[in-house]
């Protein structure tokens, strides 16, 4: 792959990407969230045409029109999230849109197929199991007996190993080392450092759409490669003002939880947040991030441990409870969840404030309060739309965050819990969201920041912890706090010296 | 991303339809229908003028036809409020049917059972009951549907039948009337168990209560807290719960509310027209309601015009058949007034033309399937016209929304 260049609106995902896949290798593309990764594989799968820059294949260009010529020229990929259809069979699914002419007479034929690639690539599933009563795991397996059964020569993994225990990771490695051998480029698409030393071959890294080399597992360590995907030099700002934290305001008592899925997601968290404190939470996203900031606004249960808001357990409260009890949230779904795009301004502004005076009076909803608070909450953060009755899908993203933080700073909160609050946000944007959090950290309230820009959590967070699959890793003071520890912390390695 | 090809015909969104656009867009269809309806005449050898005069004729050419028409409008703006409310939080309730028939039960029960008592209490009463019948008959399925998740669709379709054979099996056997000659019919109300009518029409008080119940629908919706939590639940869910809102509760009440209006569609219509109950009260208001909840965009305003064009059209229809024509000729129009009317839907939401000529790049799939998550996500759907297409939304996802809905707030019920 040559000079690949895709923009997306508002996004360069992959800017003049070269990439070099040999037979028989297993290459790894190491990097950050949003770094281009997936992006990238697309493009090599054809679901993405690239926007410049060139493919060959065996020193053939190839400009493919649809996934379906990126399989016959035998580039497969296996999907974050899967495309099975539940309700078949593996052999029906591994069959499907392939020899589909003839795929009734050839059922069982095909089902013998399947069974003989299963045995050969030690992907045990039975080919007449129906996917819904498969584990994760074993659709995975589906996914890449579908990749053999159509004679793939690149099979791309994208993050392969996110949903997988780490058994089923080790008898992954194995069928991928195999396939390799047998001549077949593996491409691993991960964050994790520790896969990648150990089954990759040659290890790309992206950043920020670009590449910023390839290197070999044996002349680098994981140090230096966490320091390649995170980037630049490590920017330690002197602390901006903020005096010294107070009380305890949030604690948690080794708090565990599950993910929508009823995986274990979180595990035995345990952590202080004093008031006036911005306490930094980092990770690469899937890490738990999520269920952290539910189980703090009571939008998810623990299953086990104590959520604790100044001398109160809160544990297992509605979310209602805990906004009562003084918990704001800037939810990671803007639009969606912490907005409503269809709805006004004023009738976002209200969406925790209608229920008591002076919006609320009674069973009834006064709007022209609300419209007067809407004002009010509009200026502080300097939100531009047209009047307070506009839809809030025609605010700009910077808009929005900034309508969504000053309504949440409205309710006068002592705990904020903020997700990812400048994600894809422009650079003025940005800063007002960060100057925001700084102006109610001096105001006292106790902020939980959660945030894949490591840039972020070191320009505003003290402490900063690091989760990594669902437990709280590290527990670094800012002063002795390097990036590139965050960043291998983030990718699941241990310190020297257990630092806390 | 949002441009199509097929053939020589290209489809472009807009992002905002805009409000006249689609008000004209219902009007049109509305008229285009009665083209259609036209056709239909002249494939059965009727004129097609003379038909629409005689339901013009039959609807509005006089004050009893004005009144007949106003008295049809009734019970079908109350199933359309029902179906309306519910369709505000993203729910479909497809069993107004039925509760309108356990509304006029319970309605009957009170009259049958005392049909003495001073007419003011008795008919008060007897709204109460219907609007609690209709209630009950929405429990169920409320209660599966906010706790397990279970597509009220099918769980309200259902009950309808039961509720029809249960008002059968009442008429045939306890309730039957002795003098009735075998026809299954119960006895008649007694005066003071019917609502009093105008104007020597047979329009009713049921007509004034329809009416005083799209005015609450409106004043509950725009100014009341529940009515703020109802409308954010149909636009987000997720938003709702962010907001502390009690999902799984409100799921129930609306879905309760929902019922006592088509319950009391049923008792206006015992008490009002028929004197007793039958099971041929109603010739399917409830599914009447369903197309004027959408056709009025399941706004109060919207529903009261719908349900006052599909009275008129039903009441013309019976006039019909004086020119010769089945009064089955009407469904043939409704069906045909809603159909077009989606389709106007469509057009008002893309822009269609015709372009032959340079080939526009089509979008890969998975581009397609990008485009369209962010489009829902940003329009979070419940843009009323989306509810038209909200069965299949509700159907997508049966385990992410709907299953996190009832995780998260069954407890809370």
């Amino acid at each position: 792959m040559r000079g690949i260049v895709k923009l997306f609106p508002g996004v360069v995902a992959n800017d003049g990407v070269d990439l070099d896949i040999h037979q028989g290798e297993v290459h790894a593309l190491l990097g950050e969230n949003g770094a281009g990764k997936t992006t990238l594989m697309r493009i090599l799968a054809g679901l993405y045409r690239p926007d410049e820059g060139e493919i060959r294949l065996d020193g053939k260009p190839l400009g493919f029109r649809s996934p379906r010529q990126a399989i016959d020229a035998g580039i497969g990929m296996v999907h974050q999230h899967f495309r099975l259809v539940e309700s078949l069979t593996v052999a029906e699914n591994v069959l499907l849109g392939w020899h589909t002419p003839r795929f009734l007479l050839g059922k069982r034929a095909g089902e013998r197929q399947v069974q003989e690639l299963a045995r050969r690539y030690r992907l045990p599933v039975h080919p007449r199991a129906r996917i819904w009563q498969l584990s994760v795991g074993e659709q995975q397996r589906v996914e890449i007996l579908k990749a053999l059964y159509r004679r793939v020569r690149v099979l791309i993994l994208d993050e392969p190993t996110a949903v997988l225990t780490p058994q089923e990771v080790e008898e992954l490695f194995d069928t991928v080392r195999s396939m390799a051998q047998e001549g077949t480029a593996v491409v691993f698409i991960t964050h994790k450092l520790e896969e990648v030393m150990a089954v990759a071959d040659r290890i790309t890294v992206l950043r920020r759409g670009r590449r910023e080399g390839t290197v070999q597992p044996g002349a680098t360590d994981a140090r230096a490669l966490a320091r390649m995907m995170v980037g630049r030099d490590v920017v330690l700002e002197t602390p901006p003002g903020g005096g010294s934290p107070g009380g305890v305001v949030l604690k948690l008592d080794s708090v565990s939880a599950q993910s929508d899925r009823a995986l274990p997601s979180l595990r035995d968290v345990s952590l202080e947040v004093r008031a006036g404190q911005i306490f930094g939470i980092a990770g690469v996203a899937g890490n738990g991030q999520r269920e952290l900031a539910e189980v703090i606004t009571g939008l998810r249960r623990a299953t086990s441990g104590r959520v604790v808001l100044g001398d109160r357990d809160l544990s297992g409260r509605s979310a209602r409870a805990m906004i009562r009890s003084g918990v704001a949230h800037v939810p990671e779904d803007r639009l969606g969840t912490g907005l409503i795009a269809s709805m006004t301004a004023v009738e976002n502004s209200v969406l925790k404030a209608y229920r008591r005076p002076p919006v609320g009076q009674g069973p009834f909803v006064d709007w022209g309060e609300a419209r007067r608070m809407t004002e009010d909450i509009m200026r502080t953060l300097d939100v531009r739309a047209a009047s307070p009755e506009t839809r809030v899908r025609l605010l700009s993203g910077g808009n929005l965050q900034r309508l969504l933080l000053a309504r949440e700073m409205s309710e006068r909160p002592r705990v904020m819990v903020a997700v990812h609050p400048t994600r894809g946000l422009d650079v003025g944007a940005t800063d007002a969201v960060r100057q925001a959090l700084r102006a109610q950290q001096e105001a006292g309230v106790a902020i939980l920041l959660i945030s894949e820009d490591l840039d972020e959590l070191v320009a505003l967070a003290d402490p900063i912890g690091v989760l990594f699959e669902g437990a709280l890793v590290g527990v670094l003071p800012r002063s002795r706090c390097t990036v590139e520890d965050l960043g291998l912390l983030m990718a699941g390695a241990k310190l020297q010296e257990d630092s806390v | 991303m949002s441009v199509r090809r097929f053939g020589p015909v290209v489809i472009e969104r807009r992002a905002v339809p805009s409000r006249r656009t689609l008000v004209l867009g219902r009007i049109g269809s509305i008229l285009l229908a009665l083209a259609v309806g036209a056709l239909v005449f002249l494939a059965t050898g009727l004129a097609p003028a003379e038909s629409y005069r005689a339901m013009w004729e039959g609807s509005f050419g006089s004050l009893d036809a004005l009144a007949e028409t106003l008295v049809a409008t009734s019970p079908i703006l109350l199933t359309g409020l029902a179906v309306a409310i519910a369709g505000r939080a993203l729910l479909w309730n497809i069993g107004a049917e039925g509760q309108l028939f356990i509304g006029a039960t319970f309605a009957t029960a009170l009259a049958l059972w005392f049909p003495t008592s001073p007419r003011p209490v008795l008919l008060t009463l007897m709204v109460l009951a219907g609007g609690v019948g209709g209630a009950l008959w929405a429990l169920a399925p409320a209660i599966l549907r906010a706790r397990l998740a279970v597509n009220e669709i099918i769980s309200t379709l259902m009950l309808n039948y039961v509720a029809i054979l249960y008002v059968d099996y009442l008429v045939h056997g306890r309730w039957a009337d002795p003098g009735s000659l075998g026809f299954p019919l119960s006895k008649p109300f007694t005066d003071n168990a019917t609502l009093p009518s105008f104007f020597g029409t047979r329009l009713h008080l049921g007509f004034l209560l329809a009416l005083g119940a799209a005015g609450a629908f409106w004043l509950v919706l725009r100014g009341t807290k529940w009515g703020y939590e109802i409308r954010v639940i149909g636009e987000s869910a997720s938003a709702a719960r962010y907001a502390g809102m009690p999902v799984a509760r409100n799921i129930v009440l609306v879905m309760l509310v929902s019922g006592a209006l088509a319950g009391v569609a049923g008792m206006a219509e015992v008490s009002g027209i028929v004197h007793r109950i039958q099971p041929d009260i109603s010739p399917g208001y409830g599914y009447t309601g369903i197309i004027v909840a959408t056709l009025g965009r399941f706004s109060p305003i919207g529903v009261i015009l719908a349900a006052f064009l599909f009275g008129a059209l039903q009441v013309g229809g019976y006039s019909l058949q004086t020119v010769g024509a089945t009064a089955s000729a009407v469904g043939v129009l409704q069906g045909a007034i809603l159909f077009i009317a989606l389709a106007g839907e469509f057009l008002a939401r893309y822009h269609v033309r015709w372009q032959p000529g340079e080939a526009l790049p089509e979008p890969v799939l998975e581009e397609a399937l990008e485009a369209d998550r962010a489009r829902q996500a940003a329009s979070s759907s419940a843009d009323l016209a989306d509810l038209a297409q909200a069965p299949l939304d509700h159907q997508g996802e049966p385990g992410t929304e709907r299953g996190a809905s009832s995780d998260a707030e069954g407890e809370r019920l």
